[in-house]
């Protein structure tokens, strides 16, 4: 318990302690109307004959699991997601290190006019995007194609990516890389054997962080991708739900965590190697 | 452009040295040609295409699929007579000031000032909770929020409980149940943002005042909102776009339905363009929901103008 020591005169501690409890027990309510939904999805997914209530399951097993684990239902659709989204991660990581560079070790004319359209783009709603994407898709006979997906989500990933990847550049000091240029290293190569090796942490970054954005969309593939033996979890999941009579309550919990767990991994990855940017674990500092 | 030059946050010292193969356009355009080339076919392309397409009467099928014309402002103008249009952009601010300004921004506050100074392990809870409803993909928030305000769901189990009458939560007030939907889902961010914010405030501040007799609340509004209210422009920004362009958790979890009572523009957009066919009347809706992004978007610039 770390308290503030700011027992000053006129203040209580009696009228502190009951503050205090206040707070806990709002946060506590809080935290159980957050967990309340949560707690379905947990505790149906072991739960052969789960409903949509809470319920603490009757004979928990891993049934309803081994119901959904099919390739037709899981496995082909997780491969898809990965091989699209793995894809766009490379992607955007490597493009946006390339793009970088010169936004960070030159000073070029038009680098803030650059970063302006970059930042004003990270805003804009991809949503509304899609119909044009769809014909150009179309024009360009893309549909169906992972890759395509692939590259798109890529491309709606750029702006923010090389707006990270700029700012854990500029972390790197530039004296290393004159040493390099001095013992005759071109640009792209002082890039490669300087700058890449010490910001391997942020790229990391980027290229999970595209990662967890691609894994999770749903309307982008669920618009260019039609055969559903090329659709990604995130689709094949909403029409396992949509187009089945009778809903299988358990199967579809067991399937949402099955689908969920990459990014949550991946989350919990990267808020370690950010630190406090992204976790709330960092003590307030006193 | 401005002609102020913004101080840069690191000036780093950029000598000129003389490197092989750096000279002129190739120096930069050579790494940044893929991420251009990238960004020009399948963003600003396909923006201009629409900007374009908004004035033609292209389809996917029929009349409009093989003999694209030019209609001027026909789309526009049965944009503004079409029953629905005037509907779903209400529905739309509803649900951006319902779940983003009012829910998301208001809840992650207080959630991040009353996290302030407590114990590690209550921190751990809520903060636990609260990011794991924002981590989970969206799709899987909206089954969760499917199955938790159905008629079978938790919260009728809850209501019963208490003796108050189920509902059909989903039929009956399907605003409603989006909106707290995507309060559930998207507090986390403002949480985060919140609350380190408010880690930057220094405590001398805040204990002077309390020596003077300040109370909580008016410590709260005098000193600490003040001392936060750019992050607070920022969060608001960044959760309006976000929430302006929510498709997936509404067309899960009520499809827009019961009848359009909670189609937003996002879901009357797919519904023209993909279930009706009627691309270039999609392309005129996405066009408006691009401009009113473009709008917050150029807002939120100029706030975060002096950080470039």
């Amino acid at each position: 318990m770390a308290r503030p020591q700011n027992n000053y005169l006129g203040v209580t501690s009696a009228r502190k302690a009951v503050s205090a409890t206040l707070v806990y027990l709002v946060l506590a309510a809080i935290a159980l109307v957050f967990a309340a939904p949560l707690l379905w999805v947990v505790l149906a997914s072991i739960d052969p004959g789960a409903q949509l209530s809470v319920a603490w399951p009757a004979h928990p097993s891993f049934d309803n699991f081994a119901a959904v684990l099919t390739v037709d239902t899981t496995l082909r659709p997780m491969a898809n997601g990965l091989l699209m989204c793995g894809l766009s991660a490379i992607l955007t990581m490597v493009v946006s290190v390339l793009a970088a560079y010169p936004l960070s070790r030159y000073q070029l004319r038009f680098n803030r006019p650059f970063l302006y359209i970059i930042l004003f783009s990270t805003g804009l709603p991809v949503t509304a995007v899609m119909v044009p994407v769809y014909s150009l898709f179309v024009q360009l006979n893309l549909l169906d194609s992972l890759v395509g997906t692939a590259i798109f989500l890529s491309a709606t990933q750029l702006p923010f990516s090389i707006w990270l990847t700029k700012g854990f550049m500029d972390g790197v000091p530039i004296s290393l890389e004159e040493a390099a240029w001095v013992d005759g290293a071109g640009g792209l190569q002082a890039l490669r054997s300087v700058v890449i090796p010490l910001m391997l942490p942020g790229m990391a970054v980027v290229a999970i962080f595209t990662f967890i954005m691609s894994w999770g969309n749903f309307f982008v593939p669920f618009i260019l991708l039609l055969d559903p033996n090329k659709q990604p979890a995130a689709v094949s999941i909403f029409n396992f739900f949509s187009q089945q009579g009778q809903v299988q309550y358990g199967q579809l919990a067991a399937y949402s965590l099955l689908y969920s767990i990459p990014v949550v991994v991946l989350y919990i990855v990267v808020s370690r190697t950010l630190g406090g940017a992204f976790t709330l674990s960092g003590a307030v500092k006193g | 452009m401005a002609a102020t030059q913004t101080v840069e946050v690191t000036p780093r010292h950029r000598t000129g040295h003389a490197r092989p193969g750096s000279r002129g356009v190739l120096r930069w355009l050579g790494p940044m040609g893929p991420a251009l080339l990238m960004l020009l076919l399948f963003v600003a392309g396909p923006i201009l295409w629409c900007f374009y397409s908004a004035f033609t009467n292209t389809a996917l099928t029929g009349t409009g699929a093989g003999n694209v014309q030019f209609v001027g402002l026909a789309n526009f103008q049965r944009m503004l007579a079409d029953p629905q249009l005037v509907p779903s952009i209400i529905l739309t601010i509803v649900f951006v000031v319902g779940s983003a300004i009012v829910g998301q921004n208001l809840l992650g506050l207080l959630i991040a000032t009353l996290m302030q100074n407590r114990g590690r392990v209550i921190r751990a809870i809520v903060g636990t909770v609260v990011l794991g409803a924002w981590v989970l993909p969206e799709i899987v928030a909206a089954f969760i929020w499917y199955a938790f305000l159905n008629p079978e769901g938790t919260l009728n189990m809850v209501f019963k409980g208490m003796g108050l009458p189920a509902q059909n939560w989903l039929y009956t007030t399907p605003m409603l149940a989006v909106i707290l939907a995507n309060i559930w889902r998207g507090t986390a961010f403002s949480m985060l943002v919140y609350s380190a914010a408010l880690s930057e405030v220094p405590p001398e501040v805040q204990e002077s005042a309390e020596v003077d007799g300040a109370s909580v609340f008016q410590r709260f509004w005098y000193i600490t909102l003040p001392l936060v209210r750019r992050q607070i422009m920022t969060n608001l920004m960044l959760i309006t776009l976000q929430t302006l362009s929510v498709f997936t958790l509404i067309f899960a979890m009520t499809a827009g339905g019961p009848g359009t009572k909670s189609q937003t523009l996002p879901l009357l957009m797919y519904q023209q363009a993909f279930k009706f066919s009627d691309l270039a009347y999609g392309m005129a809706i996405a066009f408006v929901l691009l401009a009113v992004g473009g709008i917050f978007s150029a807002i939120y610039m100029r706030v975060l103008k002096p950080e470039i």
